[in-house]
């Protein structure tokens, strides 16, 4: 457990390193730093759930990696249509409860359209990311349920800070 | 089963867990935004905060996971006062590799920070801050697991699927608010650093 968690706490000083690059717009900005915590988490968990999910079929002998397979286009569908009602919400619920702590500067839309932008590249990426590694663990005889979770979840941590830093960077 | 089926099953499966964990989120978020000032005296500590919210739902959700185990194959009993040696001993691992995972994310992200040339607050802030936040939210997010464990238990929910949205609900609320404690206490002790 120890050796796998400090390479994970790792990464995820990665993840920190990127956010520190853009402290100063952050800091202006408190509406991005409370779009922060809830990205990551819901980015990880879009990933973990559809991991698990994944290893569950796979566990069942129904997954198999073809793009034909109804267990694998329905679970990135549903991943997709997850990220697009979450992340509405995600955008308007960090305007609202930042405006009511007095500290908004950016406009509703803005924060909205940075959200789902965000949430939709990060769904799209949480299936790319999710499958490969179930791919992988699989043609390597690992049990998928021991490795891909706590991968797929860390890595969409990281990715989940990279992705909102890249679209502020796009739409601001 | 067509793909829009499995689509739909999944979607309908998920967005409750997901919808909780996205309130915990917000609530963490707005505290995040609310520590500007805390953030400004401290160089360094924005880099920390991904690792130490992260470590919450590493080690947390697998004491969750463990003692979930346990109780499924009887080892342990769903009383809390019942004083269980497995269950001390699944809690005091768990204490442990928080606080090792909090210090060890501290010294890398000073380290990196230092070699990068990039302000960043003295080493010691930075361990005690990581430190006292992952003491602090360590004790309640393991008090929250095990009595929610349980509970959910001895009412026959299958304690597995509650375990994940609810660390990562309540990890991330407690997780930025014992730190925002633990930057304010270490402040108040060190002075203005």
């Amino acid at each position: 457990m120890l050796p796998v968690l400090l390479v994970l706490t790792l990464v995820e000083v990665g993840s920190g390193l990127v956010l520190g690059r853009f402290e100063a717009q952050l800091l202006r900005y408190p509406t991005l730093l409370a779009l922060v915590p809830v990205t990551i988490g819901t980015a990880g968990n879009l990933g973990s759930i559809l991991a698990a999910r994944l290893s569950t079929a796979f566990h069942l002998g129904t997954l198999s990696f073809d793009p034909g397979n109804e267990h694998l286009s329905g679970n990135a569908v549903a991943t997709v249509a997850l990220a697009l009602t979450l992340f509405p919400v995600v955008g308007l619920g960090a305007w609202v409860l930042t405006a009511l702590t007095g500290g908004a500067r950016l406009a509703p839309e803005t924060v909205v359209t940075i959200a789902v932008a965000s949430g939709l590249g990060l769904a799209v990426l949480a299936v790319v990311v999710t499958v490969t590694v179930t791919y992988v663990a699989y043609r390597l005889g690992l049990d998928p349920d021991d490795v891909v979770i706590p991968v797929v979840t860390n890595v969409c941590d990281v990715l989940g800070v990279v992705v909102l830093v890249a679209t502020v960077q796009v739409v601001l | 089963m067509t793909v829009r089926d499995a689509a739909r099953e999944a979607y309908r499966e998920a967005l409750p867990a997901l919808s909780a964990s996205l309130v915990g989120g917000l609530l963490a978020g707005v505290v995040l935004g609310g520590m500007r000032g805390e953030l400004r005296a401290v160089p360094g500590l924005l880099v920390l905060v991904p690792a130490l919210l992260a470590t919450r739902g590493n080690v947390y959700g697998s004491l969750g996971a463990r003692i979930s185990t346990a109780l499924h194959q009887g080892l342990v009993e769903p009383r809390v006062g019942a004083g269980d040696e497995r269950l001390r001993a699944a809690v005091a691992a768990a204490l442990a590799n928080g606080l090792l995972a909090s210090m060890f994310a501290a010294v890398a992200a000073f380290t990196i920070l230092t070699s990068l040339g990039d302000p960043v607050a003295p080493l010691p802030v930075l361990v005690a801050i990581a430190v006292l936040a992952g003491s602090f939210s360590g004790v309640a997010l393991s008090a929250v697991v095990v009595t929610a464990v349980f509970a959910g238990y001895r009412r026959g929910r299958d304690p597995d699927t509650l375990v994940g949205p609810l660390v990562t609900t309540t990890g991330d609320v407690f997780g930025v608010l014992f730190l925002l404690g633990a930057v304010r206490l270490v402040l108040f002790v060190g002075g203005v650093v």
